[in-house]
């Protein structure tokens, strides 16, 4: 059978594998070139304990336990030891993969290599919105301290909730503003270094042209045929989430929308055959990646999510109603006062925090992506691993419904496949494809 | 006499929509309905409202299903169900004070699917442990306040604030009295009783409830409780009003003299201590009072206070439950042991779901207490 739309590898492939690869051998090697290390989520704002220095390297738990959840026998003993330590297996199964991989004290690398010792970090730098962001490092914290380590923990209340059409009030705003201007002085006092206002506000910068990029690339997949699938996203986004303040985020981004936009110029599928155009919603169940490639033998394309797209990138609606990366500030920072605010004020209109506050405002996200990506169909993870990503889900469905998008619900987890049943979940979602007419190809 | 005050706790939690009902229609005042002790009642009174805690009724709550995902806690499933119910019809506006993301989904789903003319979030923050929370808290406070102007027509002025933090901090008081009584070598009130207190303090007007405890106070210093303590336990957690178990467990030969929940002392365990702006006042109160785990951080506080009840109360064991899915409080099981298990109490862990399967659990108490006698012989 001819294939539908030509397809190629991503030219960037390697070189984002490569800057992957050495993100986590330069936490592990931070000490050994006198570097610090620091452990933290995702969000935590991470541009600021940039300003302690050029040698600062994180780890974001997040990511962190998703290459874990990867690799399913590390995985399962880092289940095994949490649930020995007497923590319940209904917890975050991120955290649960973190914790395991302290417990055992060993640390996984980015290629699935598994070695001796789980690298202590030199402070914690985190940021609270989900029930489990502080407490997963206070427990890690602990978890350290038991081991003879005291790691000093520094967390921010993000909280405040969540404006969808107009700014969030200043008292919000400053809140966070001088949480995190207590940190920098907090950092100062736990390192003995001296803070590079100037670096904070390199990093800050890099921060909103990252995370704009992100969401320009994603954009490009609103073209037929999608020039990116969700599988090869994970991959890509994952920078964002690992570095967003570092300068090679933004040049690698700033390749990849480049090579995106010429994928377009050309018709460059994704999926050769794309006749069915799908998003899902939260994080995959990460062991089962193989189920998008069960979808392409039915030409369905993944486009991505509004996870994969907001979890990073920095989006906003304009007057006219449709969805679009969020404006850049008018000018880079120059002082440590306007860089803290203008990282705080480009933070709070995070996609993915939406959501924790209002199943209507995320419902209007995933709806606006719906027509303007052209979607056929949405798939809800019901993810048991996360109760950030999850709550309010079952809001999110109806709200859909009503709109007349249809939906396959299934029940899984991230990072722990006890709780996945692949082979139902295929046999039910196979069902759900004939059912909108699809066939497999070929038959 | 004595016992006619604990059954009318007792009639309070049995017919707790009859009443709210009677009330509004005798006072003509309004009800709100509120998830969490996080919110501050003291504003709710000075409104001139009566505020009313929802919670479950212990069914298992399959209405829910197609509004909240099964994987968040019974609690706040079970508290939704009553809403979807109807059981709750009476009540004029909802209210939720930020604890967990398992209750903000009741709040939402309330208010998107049963008629409610008011429905109000307060942000409480999480970071209670930094300095700014208590102004953060207090603007918060001051939207809430606005709020309520607005919808119920009338302006709140600082001597119904007082008024509200009066009723507040009196019925705390008297029920913190009462909570000495436990610490006796033998306590005058068992758990099952103490938690019957509390439970209707969240369910009825709390000058009712204040005048009925300081009856309670004048006559608890003669009662002689015609049972043996046994094992002196704590009971610390999750959200806990499952009276049955108490019952139950109070029955092998036990008595809870203390919990750590927030149907329990840490509902009353702190006050509003006045100041001239009392918004800022109240936001204290709700920034230190002892926490639910969701907002301890970066250091465990609220381990550190159950350790002091624990010796306070001359605790032998704790029975430290968890809520399925309660992640908060699911966390903080092993460090919470370890401190507790420092200072010599013993603990058990259980996990709790909407209706409780004593059958198991009995033997699983049973074999715990027994343990804890054992030891003593021991020693
Ligand atoms: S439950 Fe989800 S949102 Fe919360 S910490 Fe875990 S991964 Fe993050
Ligand atoms: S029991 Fe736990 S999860 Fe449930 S409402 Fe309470 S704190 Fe939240």
């Amino acid at each position: 059978m001819n294939q539908k739309y030509p397809t190629e590898p991503l030219k960037i492939w390697n070189e984002a594998k490569l800057l992957r690869g050495k993100y986590y051998e330069n936490y592990l090697d931070a000490h050994k070139l006198g570097g610090l290390r620091w452990a933290g989520g995702a969000w935590s704002f991470s541009s600021i304990p940039a300003g302690l220095g050029e040698d600062v390297y994180s780890i974001t738990g997040e990511p962190h336990g998703a290459t874990i959840a990867f690799f399913k026998d590390f995985t399962a003993k880092c289940h095994e030891a949490v649930e020995a330590a007497g923590f319940p297996r209904t917890l975050c199964a991120y955290m649960r993969n973190y914790w395991g991989s302290i417990l055992l004290d060993k640390y996984i690398r980015a290629d699935g290599k598994v070695v001796d010792e789980h690298p202590v970090p030199d402070f914690i730098w985190q940021d609270h919105i989900c029930c489990s962001h502080a407490k997963w490092y206070q427990v890690a914290k602990w978890l350290e301290e038991k081991k003879g380590k005291k790691v000093p923990m520094y967390c921010v209340d993000v909280s405040v909730g969540y404006s969808m059409d107009k700014p969030l009030e200043d008292f919000k705003i400053n809140y966070i503003v001088r949480q995190l201007s207590d940190g920098i002085e907090w950092l100062e006092k736990v390192t003995g270094r001296t803070y590079n206002d100037k670096l904070l506000c390199e990093a800050v910068w890099n921060e909103i042209n990252a995370t704009r990029l992100w969401a320009e690339i994603c954009a490009l997949n609103q073209n037929v045929p999608a020039p990116l699938d969700e599988k090869t996203m994970y991959s890509l986004y994952v920078m964002g989430t690992l570095m967003k303040h570092r300068k090679e985020c933004v040049d690698i981004y700033r390749k990849l929308k480049t090579e995106i936009e010429d994928r377009v110029r050309r018709g460059i599928a994704a999926v050769g055959n794309e006749r069915f155009r799908i998003i899902t919603d939260t994080q995959p169940p990460w062991g089962f990646l193989k189920i998008f490639r069960e979808m392409e033998k039915y030409g369905v394309v993944s486009l991505g999510s509004l996870y994969t797209f907001g979890l990073i990138g920095m989006w906003k609606y304009r007057p006219d109603g449709t969805w679009a990366p969020k404006d850049l500030p008018l000018e880079k920072p120059q002082t440590r006062e306007e860089a803290v605010k203008m990282i705080v004020e480009w933070t709070v209109d995070r996609p993915e925090w939406a959501h924790f506050y209002q199943p209507e405002a995320k419902t209007k996200m995933i709806l606006s992506i719906v027509k303007q990506w052209k979607v056929d169909a949405v798939l809800l993870h019901y993810n048991r691993g996360c109760e950030g990503l999850s709550v309010h889900i079952a809001e999110n469905r109806h709200g859909l419904l009503d709109a007349g998008v249809p939906v396959f619900p299934f029940e899984g987890n991230m990072g722990d496949e006890r709780e996945f049943d692949f082979p139902g979940t295929l046999a039910r979602l196979t069902a759900f494809f004939e059912s909108m007419g699809l066939k497999k190809l070929g038959e | 006499m004595i016992e006619e005050i604990f059954q009318q706790f007792r009639d309070w939690i049995d017919n707790r929509h009859e009443y709210a009902k009677e009330w509004k229609e005798k006072n003509t005042k309004k009800i709100i309905g509120y998830l969490c002790t996080y919110v501050p009642e003291e504003i709710v009174y000075a409104a001139d409202i009566l505020p009313v805690r929802i919670l479950g009724s212990h069914e298992p709550p399959t209405v829910t299903e197609p509004y909240i995902f099964a994987m968040f806690c019974h609690l706040c499933r079970d508290c939704l169900a009553q809403g979807l119910k109807g059981r709750f019809n009476y009540i004029d506006g909802i209210v939720e004070g930020q604890s967990c993301l398992h209750l903000r989904q009741t709040f939402n789903a309330w208010r998107l699917h049963i008629p409610t003319n008011f429905a109000h979030y307060i942000h409480i923050p999480h970071g209670i442990q930094n300095p700014h929370a208590i102004p953060y808290l207090t603007q918060e406070l001051t939207k809430f306040k606005k709020a309520l102007e607005d919808w119920n027509g009338k302006k709140i002025s600082n001597e119904d604030l007082d008024k509200g933090i009066k009723i507040m901090n009196e019925n705390r008081e008297l029920m913190r009295k009462v909570h000495e009584f436990r610490k006796l070598e033998n306590p005058k009130i068992t758990g099952l009783e103490a938690m019957e207190m509390v439970l209707s303090s969240q369910m009825v007007d709390k000058e009712e409830h204040s005048k009925l405890l300081n009856k309670l106070l004048e006559e608890l210093p003669k009662r002689n409780l015609q049972r043996n303590t046994g094992t002196r336990l704590m009971i610390i957690g999750s959200e806990d009003d499952d009276r049955v178990f108490m019952k139950n467990v109070e029955a092998l030969g036990a008595t809870f003299v203390i919990e750590e929940h927030c149907t329990g002392s840490r509902y009353l365990w702190d006050d509003v201590v006045p100041q001239e702006d009392r918004l800022s006042a109240i936001a204290s109160r709700y920034v230190n009072r002892v926490p639910c785990p969701s907002k301890d951080w970066p250091e465990f506080t609220r381990i550190q206070h159950a350790v002091k009840l624990a010796k306070d109360f001359n605790v032998q064991g704790a029975l430290v439950i968890q809520n399925k899915f309660c992640d908060p409080h699911g966390i903080e099981i092993p460090p919470l042991r370890e401190a507790l298990k420092k200072v010599g109490v013993q603990t058990y862990p259980l996990e709790f779901d909407v209706t409780v399967p004593w059958g198991q659990f009995r033997t699983r108490v049973e074999a715990f207490l027994e343990t804890l006698t054992g030891l003593e012989e021991l020693f």
